[in-house]
Protein backbone atom coordinates (compact mmCIF):
# COMPACT_ATOMS: atom_id res chain seq x y z
CA UNK A 1 0.00 0.00 0.00
CA UNK A 2 1.25 3.46 -0.88
CA UNK A 3 2.24 5.78 1.91
CA UNK A 4 0.16 8.82 2.73
CA UNK A 5 3.00 10.97 1.42
CA UNK A 6 3.07 9.20 -1.94
CA UNK A 7 -0.68 9.48 -2.37
CA UNK A 8 -0.68 13.20 -1.53
CA UNK A 9 2.14 13.95 -3.97
CA UNK A 10 0.47 11.92 -6.70
CA UNK A 11 -2.88 13.70 -6.18
CA UNK A 12 -1.21 17.10 -6.36
CA UNK A 13 0.44 16.17 -9.65
CA UNK A 14 -2.83 14.86 -11.12
CA UNK A 15 -4.64 17.99 -10.02
CA UNK A 16 -1.99 20.26 -11.52
CA UNK A 17 -2.28 18.39 -14.83
CA UNK A 18 -6.09 18.65 -14.86
CA UNK A 19 -5.93 22.36 -14.08
CA UNK A 20 -2.98 22.84 -16.45
CA UNK A 21 -1.01 24.57 -13.73
CA UNK A 22 2.74 24.69 -13.59
CA UNK A 23 3.82 23.55 -10.14
CA UNK A 24 7.01 24.20 -8.24
CA UNK A 25 9.16 21.21 -7.25
CA UNK A 26 7.32 19.33 -4.50
CA UNK A 27 9.49 19.29 -1.40
CA UNK A 28 8.67 19.66 2.27
CA UNK A 29 9.76 23.30 2.48
CA UNK A 30 7.55 24.39 -0.40
CA UNK A 31 5.10 27.05 0.81
CA UNK A 32 1.72 25.79 -0.39
CA UNK A 33 0.44 29.15 -1.57
CA UNK A 34 3.65 29.70 -3.55
CA UNK A 35 3.40 26.27 -5.14
CA UNK A 36 1.00 27.33 -7.89
CA UNK A 37 -2.01 25.96 -5.99
CA UNK A 38 -4.74 28.45 -5.14
CA UNK A 39 -7.39 27.87 -2.47
CA UNK A 40 -9.76 26.22 -4.95
CA UNK A 41 -7.13 23.65 -5.95
CA UNK A 42 -6.32 23.07 -2.31
CA UNK A 43 -10.01 22.56 -1.55
CA UNK A 44 -10.28 19.97 -4.33
CA UNK A 45 -7.11 18.25 -3.09
CA UNK A 46 -8.52 17.96 0.42
CA UNK A 47 -11.78 16.53 -0.99
CA UNK A 48 -9.90 13.94 -3.10
CA UNK A 49 -7.71 12.94 -0.18
CA UNK A 50 -10.80 12.36 1.91
CA UNK A 51 -11.98 9.89 -0.72
CA UNK A 52 -8.61 8.18 -1.09
CA UNK A 53 -7.49 8.12 2.53
CA UNK A 54 -10.77 8.40 4.41
CA UNK A 55 -9.23 11.32 6.30
CA UNK A 56 -10.32 14.94 6.57
CA UNK A 57 -8.13 16.29 9.33
CA UNK A 58 -9.34 19.86 8.75
CA UNK A 59 -12.96 19.04 9.51
CA UNK A 60 -12.60 16.23 12.01
CA UNK A 61 -11.09 18.48 14.64
CA UNK A 62 -12.20 21.93 15.72
CA UNK A 63 -8.61 22.66 16.74
CA UNK A 64 -7.02 22.46 13.33
CA UNK A 65 -4.15 24.55 12.25
CA UNK A 66 -3.78 25.60 8.66
CA UNK A 67 -0.54 24.29 7.16
CA UNK A 68 1.91 26.68 5.54
CA UNK A 69 4.33 24.29 3.84
CA UNK A 70 3.83 21.05 1.96
CA UNK A 71 5.70 19.29 4.79
CA UNK A 72 3.17 20.66 7.32
CA UNK A 73 0.31 19.55 5.09
CA UNK A 74 1.60 15.97 4.78
CA UNK A 75 2.25 15.82 8.51
CA UNK A 76 -1.37 16.78 9.30
CA UNK A 77 -2.53 13.76 7.30
CA UNK A 78 0.13 11.42 8.70
CA UNK A 79 -0.82 12.42 12.25
CA UNK A 80 -4.54 11.98 11.51
CA UNK A 81 -3.77 8.57 10.00
CA UNK A 82 -2.07 7.41 13.19
CA UNK A 83 -5.04 8.14 15.45
CA UNK B 1 -27.22 75.26 -2.65
CA UNK B 2 -23.56 74.40 -2.50
CA UNK B 3 -20.66 76.32 -3.86
CA UNK B 4 -17.31 74.84 -4.57
CA UNK B 5 -15.80 78.02 -5.96
CA UNK B 6 -13.30 78.30 -3.13
CA UNK B 7 -11.73 74.99 -3.93
CA UNK B 8 -8.80 75.86 -6.08
CA UNK B 9 -6.07 74.32 -4.00
CA UNK B 10 -5.34 70.96 -2.48
CA UNK B 11 -3.63 72.18 0.63
CA UNK B 12 -5.87 75.14 1.20
CA UNK B 13 -7.26 76.74 4.32
CA UNK B 14 -9.61 74.80 6.54
CA UNK B 15 -12.44 77.25 5.85
CA UNK B 16 -12.74 75.44 2.55
CA UNK B 17 -14.12 72.52 4.54
CA UNK B 18 -17.42 70.99 3.60
CA UNK B 19 -17.70 73.06 0.48
CA UNK B 20 -18.82 70.03 -1.49
CA UNK B 21 -22.21 70.66 0.00
CA UNK B 22 -23.86 73.56 1.77
CA UNK B 23 -27.27 74.95 2.73
CA UNK B 24 -29.47 74.27 5.71
CA UNK B 25 -31.86 71.53 4.53
CA UNK B 26 -29.37 69.53 2.59
CA UNK B 27 -29.06 65.78 2.47
CA UNK B 28 -26.08 64.40 4.38
CA UNK B 29 -23.73 62.91 1.86
CA UNK B 30 -20.76 60.62 2.26
CA UNK B 31 -18.23 63.44 2.10
CA UNK B 32 -20.04 65.29 4.89
CA UNK B 33 -18.95 62.53 7.28
CA UNK B 34 -15.36 63.63 6.78
CA UNK B 35 -16.04 66.99 8.44
CA UNK B 36 -13.35 69.55 7.74
CA UNK B 37 -9.90 68.79 6.31
CA UNK B 38 -8.44 69.04 9.80
CA UNK B 39 -11.11 66.66 11.19
CA UNK B 40 -10.06 63.88 8.84
CA UNK B 41 -6.36 64.68 8.77
CA UNK B 42 -5.45 61.18 10.03
CA UNK B 43 -7.38 59.41 7.30
CA UNK B 44 -6.00 57.92 4.08
CA UNK B 45 -7.05 55.61 1.31
CA UNK B 46 -3.99 53.48 0.72
CA UNK B 47 -4.15 51.73 -2.64
CA UNK B 48 -1.68 49.25 -4.09
CA UNK B 49 -0.17 51.82 -6.40
CA UNK B 50 -1.30 55.22 -5.13
CA UNK B 51 -2.64 56.79 -1.96
CA UNK B 52 -4.81 59.77 -1.14
CA UNK B 53 -5.41 61.62 2.11
CA UNK B 54 -9.01 62.15 3.16
CA UNK B 55 -8.29 65.86 3.75
CA UNK B 56 -7.38 66.22 0.10
CA UNK B 57 -10.60 64.43 -0.91
CA UNK B 58 -12.49 67.39 0.51
CA UNK B 59 -10.47 69.82 -1.52
CA UNK B 60 -10.03 68.18 -4.88
CA UNK B 61 -11.55 66.10 -7.65
CA UNK B 62 -10.64 62.72 -9.10
CA UNK B 63 -13.01 63.27 -12.05
CA UNK B 64 -11.21 66.13 -13.70
CA UNK B 65 -13.58 68.66 -12.18
CA UNK B 66 -16.43 67.48 -14.40
CA UNK B 67 -18.94 66.89 -11.67
CA UNK B 68 -21.34 69.53 -12.98
CA UNK B 69 -21.77 67.32 -16.03
CA UNK B 70 -22.52 64.34 -13.79
CA UNK B 71 -25.09 66.08 -11.61
CA UNK B 72 -28.46 64.32 -11.58
CA UNK B 73 -27.30 61.44 -13.75
CA UNK B 74 -27.64 57.68 -13.36
CA UNK B 75 -23.99 56.61 -13.37
CA UNK B 76 -22.36 53.23 -13.91
CA UNK B 77 -19.20 53.20 -11.78
CA UNK B 78 -16.84 50.55 -13.06
CA UNK B 79 -13.13 50.85 -12.49
CA UNK B 80 -10.26 48.40 -12.37
CA UNK B 81 -8.62 50.19 -9.47
CA UNK B 82 -10.63 50.25 -6.24
CA UNK B 83 -8.99 53.54 -5.21
CA UNK B 84 -10.48 55.24 -8.28
CA UNK B 85 -13.88 53.77 -7.33
CA UNK B 86 -13.53 54.92 -3.71
CA UNK B 87 -12.71 58.48 -4.76
CA UNK B 88 -15.58 58.54 -7.26
CA UNK B 89 -18.06 57.28 -4.63
CA UNK B 90 -16.97 60.05 -2.27
CA UNK B 91 -17.29 62.65 -4.98
CA UNK B 92 -20.54 61.50 -6.58
CA UNK B 93 -22.71 60.73 -3.55
CA UNK B 94 -25.12 63.64 -3.28
CA UNK B 95 -24.47 64.64 -6.89
CA UNK B 96 -25.52 61.59 -8.90
CA UNK B 97 -29.16 60.60 -9.01
CA UNK B 98 -28.11 56.96 -9.03
CA UNK B 99 -24.76 55.25 -8.62
CA UNK B 100 -24.52 51.70 -9.98
CA UNK B 101 -21.51 50.18 -8.22
CA UNK B 102 -20.12 47.55 -10.55
CA UNK B 103 -17.44 45.14 -9.26
CA UNK B 104 -14.59 44.71 -11.74
CA UNK B 105 -15.25 41.00 -12.31
CA UNK B 106 -18.77 41.42 -13.74
CA UNK B 107 -18.48 40.18 -17.35
CA UNK B 108 -18.80 42.92 -19.97
CA UNK B 109 -21.57 40.96 -21.70
CA UNK B 110 -23.94 41.85 -18.83
CA UNK B 111 -23.31 45.59 -18.96
CA UNK B 112 -25.81 46.54 -21.70
CA UNK B 113 -28.74 44.92 -19.84
CA UNK B 114 -27.64 46.40 -16.49
CA UNK B 115 -27.30 49.86 -18.00
CA UNK B 116 -30.71 49.65 -19.67
CA UNK B 117 -32.43 48.53 -16.45
CA UNK B 118 -30.74 51.26 -14.42
CA UNK B 119 -31.34 54.01 -17.02
CA UNK B 120 -27.60 54.68 -17.02
CA UNK B 121 -26.76 57.86 -18.88
CA UNK B 122 -23.10 58.25 -17.89
CA UNK B 123 -20.17 55.95 -17.13
CA UNK B 124 -17.34 56.70 -14.71
CA UNK B 125 -14.37 54.44 -15.35
CA UNK B 126 -10.60 54.24 -15.56
CA UNK B 127 -11.06 52.65 -18.98
CA UNK B 128 -12.78 53.80 -22.15
CA UNK B 129 -16.21 52.20 -21.92
CA UNK B 130 -18.12 54.53 -24.24
CA UNK B 131 -19.28 51.66 -26.40
CA UNK B 132 -20.42 49.08 -23.81
CA UNK B 133 -23.94 50.52 -23.46
CA UNK B 134 -27.11 49.10 -25.01
CA UNK B 135 -27.41 51.79 -27.67
CA UNK B 136 -24.66 53.86 -29.22
CA UNK B 137 -22.21 55.91 -27.24
CA UNK B 138 -22.62 56.66 -23.52
CA UNK B 139 -20.70 59.62 -22.09
CA UNK B 140 -17.69 58.17 -20.27
CA UNK B 141 -15.90 60.16 -17.58
CA UNK B 142 -12.35 59.37 -16.53
CA UNK B 143 -11.90 58.18 -12.93
CA UNK B 144 -8.41 58.71 -11.54
CA UNK B 145 -6.46 57.54 -8.51
CA UNK B 146 -5.18 61.04 -7.89
CA UNK B 147 -6.82 64.33 -7.08
CA UNK B 148 -6.52 67.61 -8.89
CA UNK B 149 -7.74 71.08 -8.09
CA UNK B 150 -11.47 71.33 -8.51
CA UNK B 151 -13.52 73.83 -10.42
CA UNK B 152 -16.25 76.05 -9.08
CA UNK B 153 -19.48 74.11 -8.87
CA UNK B 154 -22.81 74.89 -7.25
CA UNK B 155 -25.46 72.22 -6.87
CA UNK B 156 -28.37 70.96 -4.82
CA UNK B 157 -27.31 67.84 -2.94
CA UNK B 158 -29.66 64.90 -3.57
CA UNK B 159 -30.19 61.53 -1.90
CA UNK B 160 -28.24 59.36 -4.30
CA UNK B 161 -29.52 55.84 -4.91
CA UNK B 162 -26.73 53.31 -4.36
CA UNK B 163 -27.27 50.29 -6.58
CA UNK B 164 -25.37 47.15 -5.62
CA UNK B 165 -25.05 44.00 -7.69
CA UNK B 166 -25.78 40.49 -6.53
CA UNK B 167 -25.56 37.19 -8.40
CA UNK B 168 -28.62 36.12 -10.34
CA UNK B 169 -29.94 32.65 -11.22
CA UNK B 170 -28.99 32.90 -14.86
CA UNK B 171 -25.54 34.24 -14.13
CA UNK B 172 -26.65 37.82 -14.93
CA UNK B 173 -26.29 40.04 -11.87
CA UNK B 174 -29.39 41.49 -10.22
CA UNK B 175 -29.48 45.01 -8.88
CA UNK B 176 -30.55 46.17 -5.43
CA UNK B 177 -31.31 49.75 -4.52
CA UNK B 178 -29.89 51.04 -1.24
CA UNK B 179 -29.42 54.48 0.18
CA UNK B 180 -26.55 55.81 2.26
CA UNK B 181 -28.58 55.79 5.48
CA UNK B 182 -29.35 52.07 5.07
CA UNK B 183 -25.78 51.22 4.14
CA UNK B 184 -24.40 53.02 7.18
CA UNK B 185 -27.19 51.93 9.56
CA UNK B 186 -25.00 49.41 11.40
CA UNK B 187 -22.13 51.82 11.93
CA UNK B 188 -22.26 53.44 15.33
CA UNK B 189 -20.58 56.81 15.75
CA UNK B 190 -17.81 56.58 18.31
CA UNK B 191 -17.14 52.92 17.67
CA UNK B 192 -14.16 53.12 15.37
CA UNK B 193 -12.71 56.60 15.68
CA UNK B 194 -9.84 55.66 17.99
CA UNK B 195 -6.81 57.52 16.74
CA UNK B 196 -4.87 54.36 15.95
CA UNK B 197 -7.52 52.39 14.03
CA UNK B 198 -6.35 51.27 10.59
CA UNK B 199 -8.89 49.40 8.49
CA UNK B 200 -8.18 46.62 6.04
CA UNK B 201 -10.33 44.25 4.04
CA UNK B 202 -9.82 41.22 1.84
CA UNK B 203 -13.11 42.06 0.06
CA UNK B 204 -13.44 44.26 -2.94
CA UNK B 205 -15.09 47.48 -1.73
CA UNK B 206 -17.58 47.27 -4.60
CA UNK B 207 -19.22 44.29 -2.85
CA UNK B 208 -21.44 44.72 0.20
CA UNK B 209 -18.92 43.29 2.68
CA UNK B 210 -16.10 45.49 1.44
CA UNK B 211 -18.31 48.54 1.12
CA UNK B 212 -19.17 48.21 4.81
CA UNK B 213 -15.48 48.49 5.68
CA UNK B 214 -14.96 51.42 3.31
CA UNK B 215 -17.89 53.24 4.94
CA UNK B 216 -16.55 52.49 8.44
CA UNK B 217 -13.22 54.01 7.49
CA UNK B 218 -14.86 57.13 6.03
CA UNK B 219 -17.29 57.65 8.90
CA UNK B 220 -14.54 57.05 11.44
CA UNK B 221 -12.17 59.25 9.36
CA UNK B 222 -9.54 56.57 9.66
CA UNK B 223 -7.15 55.04 7.12
CA UNK B 224 -8.12 52.10 4.94
CA UNK B 225 -5.73 49.75 3.15
CA UNK B 226 -7.51 48.92 -0.11
CA UNK B 227 -7.00 45.48 -1.65
CA UNK B 228 -6.20 45.19 -5.34
CA UNK B 229 -7.21 42.35 -7.63
CA UNK B 230 -3.82 42.29 -9.33
CA UNK B 231 -1.87 41.93 -6.09
CA UNK B 232 -0.70 38.60 -4.66
CA UNK B 233 -2.12 37.61 -1.24
CA UNK B 234 1.43 37.81 0.16
CA UNK B 235 1.98 41.35 -1.11
CA UNK B 236 -1.42 42.37 0.23
CA UNK B 237 -0.60 41.00 3.69
CA UNK B 238 2.81 42.68 3.68
CA UNK B 239 1.18 45.97 2.73
CA UNK B 240 -1.41 45.54 5.50
CA UNK B 241 1.44 44.88 7.90
CA UNK B 242 3.48 47.87 6.76
CA UNK B 243 0.45 50.12 7.30
CA UNK B 244 -0.17 48.67 10.76
CA UNK B 245 -3.68 47.35 10.13
CA UNK B 246 -5.71 47.00 13.35
CA UNK B 247 -9.17 46.06 12.03
CA UNK B 248 -9.33 43.48 9.25
CA UNK B 249 -12.29 41.88 7.51
CA UNK B 250 -12.85 39.00 5.10
CA UNK B 251 -14.76 35.80 4.44
CA UNK B 252 -13.85 32.59 6.28
CA UNK B 253 -12.22 31.48 3.01
CA UNK B 254 -10.09 34.63 2.88
CA UNK B 255 -8.98 33.92 6.44
CA UNK B 256 -8.25 30.23 5.87
CA UNK B 257 -6.08 31.22 2.97
CA UNK B 258 -4.37 33.90 5.04
CA UNK B 259 -3.62 31.37 7.80
CA UNK B 260 -1.69 29.32 5.28
CA UNK B 261 0.44 32.30 4.29
CA UNK B 262 3.73 32.94 6.06
CA UNK B 263 3.18 36.68 5.54
CA UNK B 264 0.29 36.59 8.02
CA UNK B 265 2.93 37.10 10.71
CA UNK B 266 3.40 40.59 9.26
CA UNK B 267 0.11 41.75 10.75
CA UNK B 268 -1.22 41.99 14.29
CA UNK B 269 -4.86 43.13 14.06
CA UNK B 270 -6.83 43.57 17.25
CA UNK B 271 -10.22 43.16 15.57
CA UNK B 272 -10.85 40.35 13.10
CA UNK B 273 -14.15 40.18 11.31
CA UNK B 274 -15.58 37.34 9.24
CA UNK B 275 -18.69 37.60 7.09
CA UNK B 276 -20.17 36.55 3.76
CA UNK B 277 -20.11 32.84 4.53
CA UNK B 278 -20.84 30.65 7.52
CA UNK B 279 -17.97 30.95 9.99
CA UNK B 280 -17.39 27.50 11.46
CA UNK B 281 -15.84 26.78 14.82
CA UNK B 282 -12.57 25.59 13.27
CA UNK B 283 -11.76 28.90 11.61
CA UNK B 284 -12.82 30.89 14.68
CA UNK B 285 -10.56 28.73 16.87
CA UNK B 286 -7.66 28.89 14.44
CA UNK B 287 -7.81 32.70 14.32
CA UNK B 288 -8.11 32.95 18.09
CA UNK B 289 -5.07 30.73 18.42
CA UNK B 290 -3.03 32.71 15.86
CA UNK B 291 -4.08 36.11 17.20
CA UNK B 292 -4.69 35.48 20.91
CA UNK B 293 -5.10 39.17 21.74
CA UNK B 294 -7.59 39.94 18.97
CA UNK B 295 -11.36 40.03 19.12
CA UNK B 296 -12.57 37.52 16.53
CA UNK B 297 -16.10 38.36 15.45
CA UNK B 298 -18.38 37.15 12.72
CA UNK B 299 -21.12 39.24 11.17
CA UNK B 300 -24.27 38.22 9.40
CA UNK B 301 -24.99 40.48 6.47
CA UNK B 302 -26.23 40.26 2.91
CA UNK B 303 -26.69 42.75 0.11
CA UNK B 304 -30.46 42.25 0.40
CA UNK B 305 -30.93 42.29 4.16
CA UNK B 306 -28.06 44.57 5.17
CA UNK B 307 -26.07 43.98 8.33
CA UNK B 308 -28.12 41.76 10.63
CA UNK B 309 -25.93 41.18 13.64
CA UNK B 310 -22.39 40.66 14.85
CA UNK B 311 -21.28 37.85 17.14
CA UNK B 312 -18.14 38.38 19.20
CA UNK B 313 -18.22 35.47 21.68
CA UNK B 314 -15.90 33.30 19.59
CA UNK B 315 -18.56 30.66 18.94
CA UNK B 316 -20.16 29.64 15.65
CA UNK B 317 -23.85 30.38 15.12
CA UNK B 318 -25.62 33.07 17.10
CA UNK B 319 -27.57 33.34 20.38
CA UNK B 320 -31.18 32.29 19.80
CA UNK B 321 -32.48 35.20 21.89
CA UNK B 322 -31.62 37.50 18.97
CA UNK B 323 -34.71 36.01 17.32
CA UNK B 324 -37.80 38.02 18.19
CA UNK B 325 -35.88 40.75 19.99
CA UNK B 326 -37.09 44.31 19.43
CA UNK B 327 -34.60 46.90 18.27
CA UNK B 328 -32.92 48.31 15.19
CA UNK B 329 -32.91 44.86 13.65
CA UNK B 330 -35.75 42.40 14.15
CA UNK B 331 -35.41 38.79 13.14
CA UNK B 332 -37.76 35.87 12.83
CA UNK B 333 -37.51 32.34 11.51
CA UNK B 334 -40.29 31.32 9.17
CA UNK B 335 -40.39 28.04 7.26
CA UNK B 336 -36.86 27.47 8.49
CA UNK B 337 -35.30 30.57 6.96
CA UNK B 338 -34.04 33.71 8.67
CA UNK B 339 -36.11 36.86 8.01
CA UNK B 340 -34.84 40.32 8.84
CA UNK B 341 -36.60 43.66 9.23
CA UNK B 342 -34.52 46.79 9.72
CA UNK B 343 -33.76 50.16 8.22
CA UNK B 344 -30.54 48.65 6.86
CA UNK B 345 -32.18 46.45 4.22
CA UNK B 346 -32.18 47.32 0.53
CA UNK B 347 -35.20 49.32 -0.67
CA UNK B 348 -36.13 47.24 -3.70
CA UNK B 349 -34.91 45.28 -6.69
CA UNK B 350 -34.14 47.41 -9.71
CA UNK B 351 -35.72 46.30 -12.96
CA UNK B 352 -36.86 42.98 -11.53
CA UNK B 353 -40.45 41.97 -11.99
CA UNK B 354 -40.27 39.06 -9.63
CA UNK B 355 -41.36 38.84 -6.01
CA UNK B 356 -40.97 41.98 -3.88
CA UNK B 357 -37.92 42.25 -1.66
CA UNK B 358 -39.88 42.40 1.61
CA UNK B 359 -42.98 40.58 2.85
CA UNK B 360 -46.11 42.56 3.90
CA UNK B 361 -44.64 43.01 7.38
CA UNK B 362 -41.42 44.45 6.00
CA UNK B 363 -39.19 41.39 6.53
CA UNK B 364 -36.58 40.37 3.97
CA UNK B 365 -36.37 36.61 3.50
CA UNK B 366 -32.63 35.87 3.62
CA UNK B 367 -33.16 32.32 2.23
CA UNK B 368 -30.52 31.23 4.76
CA UNK B 369 -31.81 28.19 6.61
CA UNK B 370 -31.24 28.14 10.36
CA UNK B 371 -31.79 25.56 13.07
CA UNK B 372 -32.01 26.16 16.80
CA UNK B 373 -30.09 23.79 19.06
CA UNK B 374 -30.35 24.70 22.72
CA UNK B 375 -29.89 28.43 23.10
CA UNK B 376 -27.93 28.77 19.86
CA UNK B 377 -28.97 29.05 16.22
CA UNK B 378 -26.86 27.54 13.45
CA UNK B 379 -26.86 28.10 9.70
CA UNK B 380 -27.67 25.06 7.57
CA UNK B 381 -27.11 26.52 4.08
CA UNK B 382 -29.15 28.20 1.39
CA UNK B 383 -32.79 27.20 0.83
CA UNK B 384 -32.47 27.30 -2.92
CA UNK B 385 -29.43 25.10 -2.78
CA UNK B 386 -27.15 27.92 -3.87
CA UNK B 387 -23.63 26.73 -3.23
CA UNK B 388 -21.16 29.15 -1.73
CA UNK B 389 -17.63 28.30 -2.89
CA UNK B 390 -15.29 30.60 -1.03
CA UNK B 391 -17.78 33.48 -1.14
CA UNK B 392 -18.75 32.92 -4.78
CA UNK B 393 -22.29 31.77 -5.47
CA UNK B 394 -23.01 28.79 -7.70
CA UNK B 395 -26.53 28.02 -8.81
CA UNK B 396 -26.81 24.25 -9.28
CA UNK B 397 -29.24 24.64 -12.15
CA UNK B 398 -26.69 26.53 -14.21
CA UNK B 399 -24.12 23.72 -13.92
CA UNK B 400 -26.72 21.01 -14.42
CA UNK B 401 -27.87 22.64 -17.65
CA UNK B 402 -24.34 22.36 -19.03
CA UNK B 403 -23.77 18.78 -17.90
CA UNK B 404 -27.09 17.82 -19.46
CA UNK B 405 -25.82 19.03 -22.84
CA UNK B 406 -23.69 15.91 -23.17
CA UNK B 407 -25.62 13.52 -25.44
CA UNK B 408 -25.16 10.55 -23.07
CA UNK B 409 -26.57 12.39 -20.03
CA UNK B 410 -30.21 11.95 -19.04
CA UNK B 411 -30.18 14.24 -16.01
CA UNK B 412 -27.91 15.51 -13.30
CA UNK B 413 -28.00 16.91 -9.81
CA UNK B 414 -25.37 19.39 -8.70
CA UNK B 415 -24.83 19.53 -4.98
CA UNK B 416 -22.71 21.22 -2.40
CA UNK B 417 -20.08 19.26 -0.58
CA UNK B 418 -18.73 20.67 2.63
CA UNK B 419 -15.09 21.65 2.39
CA UNK B 420 -12.77 22.92 5.09
CA UNK B 421 -10.88 25.27 2.76
CA UNK B 422 -13.57 26.98 0.68
CA UNK B 423 -16.60 26.15 2.84
CA UNK B 424 -18.11 24.17 0.00
CA UNK B 425 -17.29 22.62 -3.33
CA UNK B 426 -19.49 21.75 -6.29
CA UNK B 427 -20.06 18.03 -6.94
CA UNK B 428 -22.37 16.39 -9.46
CA UNK B 429 -24.44 13.20 -9.61
CA UNK B 430 -25.09 12.21 -13.19
CA UNK B 431 -27.67 9.78 -14.60
CA UNK B 432 -26.81 8.48 -18.06
CA UNK B 433 -29.33 7.51 -20.72
CA UNK B 434 -27.85 4.04 -20.53
CA UNK B 435 -26.26 3.42 -17.18
CA UNK B 436 -24.19 0.62 -18.68
CA UNK B 437 -22.29 3.15 -20.78
CA UNK B 438 -20.18 4.07 -17.77
CA UNK B 439 -19.07 0.51 -17.09
CA UNK B 440 -16.09 -1.35 -18.48
CA UNK B 441 -13.78 1.59 -18.04
CA UNK B 442 -15.86 3.91 -20.22
CA UNK B 443 -16.86 6.04 -17.25
CA UNK B 444 -13.56 7.91 -17.05
CA UNK B 445 -13.78 8.98 -20.70
CA UNK B 446 -17.35 10.23 -20.21
CA UNK B 447 -16.37 12.07 -17.05
CA UNK B 448 -13.57 13.87 -18.86
CA UNK B 449 -15.89 14.81 -21.73
CA UNK B 450 -18.51 16.25 -19.38
CA UNK B 451 -15.96 18.18 -17.35
CA UNK B 452 -14.46 19.54 -20.56
CA UNK B 453 -17.85 21.03 -21.48
CA UNK B 454 -18.00 22.61 -18.02
CA UNK B 455 -14.44 23.96 -18.10
CA UNK B 456 -14.97 25.55 -21.50
CA UNK B 457 -17.98 27.53 -20.32
CA UNK B 458 -17.88 28.02 -16.57
CA UNK B 459 -15.55 29.84 -14.19
CA UNK B 460 -13.37 27.38 -12.27
CA UNK B 461 -15.30 27.53 -9.01
CA UNK B 462 -18.44 26.29 -10.80
CA UNK B 463 -16.81 23.24 -12.41
CA UNK B 464 -17.66 20.11 -10.40
CA UNK B 465 -14.73 18.96 -8.28
CA UNK B 466 -16.12 15.43 -8.37
CA UNK B 467 -18.53 13.71 -10.70
CA UNK B 468 -20.33 10.50 -9.85
CA UNK B 469 -22.45 8.31 -12.12
CA UNK B 470 -25.61 7.12 -10.39
CA UNK B 471 -28.52 4.94 -11.52
CA UNK B 472 -31.22 7.41 -10.42
CA UNK B 473 -31.83 10.66 -8.56
CA UNK B 474 -34.08 11.34 -5.60
CA UNK B 475 -37.19 13.33 -6.45
CA UNK B 476 -39.03 15.23 -3.73
CA UNK B 477 -42.82 15.18 -3.28
CA UNK B 478 -43.11 18.49 -5.04
CA UNK B 479 -41.77 16.79 -8.14
CA UNK B 480 -38.55 18.78 -7.82
CA UNK B 481 -35.17 17.24 -7.48
CA UNK B 482 -34.14 16.45 -3.93
CA UNK B 483 -31.35 18.82 -3.08
CA UNK B 484 -30.28 17.67 0.34
CA UNK B 485 -26.67 18.71 0.49
CA UNK B 486 -23.86 16.51 1.63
Amino acid sequence: MSSIRTIILSEIQQLAEAEQKAMSALNDDLVLLDSGMDSLMLAILVARLEEKLGLDPFTDSADVFYPVTLGDFIKVYETAGET
Amino acid sequence: MCDKSNCNHLSGPSDCAGCHRGGTTRVKSLCDYLGSPSDCAGGYLWGAQASVSLSDVLLGTSLGGRRSELSGRSILLRTDDPLAAALAMLELDGIARRLVICPPDVPAQHLPALMAKADVDAIVSDRDLRHVGPAGVTPCFRARCALSRCDAFAFDACATEWVLLTSGTTGAPKMLVHNLAALTGAIKWGQFEASDVVWGTFYDIRRYGGLQIFLRAIIGRRPLVLPHAGESPTDHLLRLGARGVTHLSGTPTHWRRALMNTALRAIAPRYIRLSGEVADQAILNALRSFFPKAIVGHAYASTEAGVGFEVNDGLEGFPSDLIGRKGDVEMKVQDGSLRIRSNRTASRWLGEEESPLVDPEGFVDSADMVEQRGNRCYFLGRRSGVINVGGLKVYPEEVEALINRHPSVLMSCVRSRRNPITGALVVADVVLRQHESCTNGKGKKLELEILKICRETLPRHKVPAALRFVADLAVAQTGKMGRSNA
